[in-house]
């Protein structure tokens, strides 16, 4: 019996890691056409703004694959899967054939079409290599340019600031982090950002990259022109399915799996970023590319490769992140819908912001801004499906606990752990 | 055959809230154990205020109060969204710990703990969480509570 893994990281890890605990003996490959050992990309740029140091991007220790016995064949491309005589193509020739395929390929930068494209200076905000080739051409006092102003795009813009670059985000929505705050929440975080330097143009977008060799200005929707002298691309992130479109596997946006984590073709199991799995909170699939979910999806798919029979209960977004010295966590929805009520505290001095949205007793979504302490708890309430109408007041508190619970509620949860 | 049941800790600290006073003792026990002094004072006198690992959870209004520590949980969220591997289960002693080196600050341990059990350590950089006193035999939040409002039970 042999496992083969396509991708080399959190997914891929969780696979792992799930198969191990089922299954010592049987061989695990792991193809990457990454050159790196296991790393994080979150943390790409903590390592750009040179918060961490080159070893501390690896996500697993040095002696991971020897420790769970994974065979690493990193630095080489699939070429194609032959799914009838289960068997993966490498680009330098190679044939591996699998018993039980895991396709953790991760997702891609999404990258507009526009002229340009090809000048120098020009970056996406994905993998190890972009802040490498980024960190190559940095200089004080750079005119950047970054396009999207989401979750990677102004991780980037921090990154950049913090090396001393001058930085303008493009975004073409009308606010910041479209995809985990609403307004209020998103003109706090931008506000923060100004206080740095980073500048913001809103609904607009780059049409163009000017310049010889090099990026010189990039002309906007508007058909204004700004002066830079590197671009960053950082729109969003798409599935990367390139290599699986014209084969049965069944695609909608992302890889449909099931329960299991299976794909629709037979031993073929997928995780991660490059699947459309099950939203608890919407009822249906969809791609939602956040780390636990990618090692929670690939411990499941490696426990049933490995014979167990696990159920992935789905996911929801959940999301912390900071910059500077504000942060956030946020969950679920971003906008209420039809029939929910909006909890809210807002307290604009200390930019503190705490919103909740709930129907039917079910907490749907939050986001909360420098006050999150124990956030954890309400993301339990949400998965469980907990009815907080007796004590959703509380829920606005800096500091919600147990004792705000009822306390059956309280002793269960704390003596039965 | 499951590899890593054999690994996983087996020990918990229970609150009983009937009989916590909210003297906050465990706090202060928990910060002098993890200072890596045996004086109080100075376990105390530091530039950044110390973080206990245990959280007492006390609220005008309420009679009750009651000490919470990390569960080290079986299935743990904590090791699964941690975006640097830092929150790891150390194979030797099976408890869940946090490698503070490693640790970046994202708190993405806190936006899954069912238990709100980990916080933010000193000056807020890196995550803090209980680790049972492991090189000091019993917990010295159990050890010191002076109403025996927390024990510690080896399921």
């Amino acid at each position: 019996m042999r496992y083969v893994i396509i991708g080399n990281s959190i997914a891929s890890c969780g696979c792992i890691e799930g198969i191990r605990k089922v299954n010592l003996e049987n061989e695990i490959v792991v193809i990457s056409n990454e050159p790196y050992h296991v790393y994080s990309r979150p943390l790409i740029s903590y390592w750009l703004s040179k918060k961490i140091s080159d070893d501390k991007i690896y996500y697993c220790p040095k002696n991971y694959y020897e420790k769970y016995k994974v065979k690493p064949i990193l630095g080489v491309k699939v070429e194609r899967v032959d799914f009838e005589k289960k068997k993966v193509y490498l680009e330098n020739g190679e044939e591996i054939s699998y018993d039980k395929l895991l396709i953790a390929t991760g997702g891609k930068p999404f990258i507009p079409n526009i002229p340009g494209l090809n000048k120098k200076n020009v970056f996406t905000f994905i993998k190890f290599d972009d802040v490498k080739e980024i960190d190559k051409v940095i200089c004080d006092g750079m005119r950047a340019i970054v396009v999207g102003g989401g979750l990677s795009g102004l991780k980037a813009a921090e990154a950049l600031t913090k090396r001393g670059c001058d930085v303008t985000v493009v975004e073409l929505a009308d606010r910041i982090l479209g995809s985990i705050l609403d307004n209020e929440g998103a003109k706090l975080v931008q506000e923060e950002l100004e206080k740095h330097g980073i500048k913001f143009i809103l609904k607009n977008s780059v049409i163009e990259i000017i310049g010889y060799d090099k990026v010189k200005k990039v002309r906007l929707q508007s058909l204004e022109e700004i002066p830079a002298d590197l671009v960053v691309f950082s729109i969003g992130v798409v599935p990367n399915v390139d290599i699986f479109k014209d084969t049965q596997l069944k695609i909608n946006r992302g890889i449909l799996v099931n329960e299991r984590m299976e794909t629709n073709i037979q031993d073929v199991y997928a995780a991660g970023d490059v699947v459309s799995a099950f939203d608890m909170i919407l009822g249906e699939n969809r791609v939602i590319p956040i780390l636990p979910n990618a090692y929670i999806q690939g411990e499941i798919a490696g426990l049933n490769m490995a014979g167990e029979k696990t159920k992935y209960d789905g996911g929801f977004p959940i999301n912390s992140i900071g910059f500077f010295d504000i942060h956030m966590m946020t969950g679920g929805l971003v906008n209420p819908i039809d029939g929910c009520e909006i909890l809210k505290r807002l307290e604009e001095e200390k930019k503190i912001y705490r919103k909740i949205y709930i129907k039917e007793g079910k907490i749907l979504g939050f986001m909360f801004i420098n006050s999150f302490d124990r956030t954890g708890m309400i993301v339990d309430l949400m998965r469980n499906k907990v009815d907080v109408s007796n004590f959703k007041d509380r829920l606005l508190l800096d500091n919600f606990g147990f004792l705000d619970l009822p306390k059956e509620t309280r002793k269960e949860k704390i003596w039965r752990s | 055959m499951i590899i890593e049941t054999k690994d996983k800790t087996k020990r918990r600290i229970y609150p009983k809230e009937e009989v916590c006073i909210g003297c906050h003792l465990c706090e202060v026990y928990c910060v002098l154990a993890h200072s890596g002094t045996k004086d109080l004072i100075k376990a105390f006198k530091k530039k950044d205020k110390p973080t206990p690992k245990v959280i007492v959870e006390e609220k005008e209004g309420y009679y009750i109060t009651f000490a919470l520590q990390c569960r080290h949980c079986d299935d743990p969220l904590c090791t699964k969204a941690c975006i640097t591997g830092a929150m790891h289960r150390d194979d030797k002693t099976g408890i869940v710990v946090c490698d503070e080196d490693k640790c970046v600050g994202c708190w993405s341990c806190i936006l899954v703990c069912p238990y709100g059990a980990i916080r933010r350590g000193e000056n807020k950089k890196v995550a803090s969480k209980c680790d049972l006193c492991l090189d000091a035999g019993e917990p010295a939040c159990v050890q010191n509570c002076p109403n025996s409002a927390l024990e510690i039970v080896e399921a």
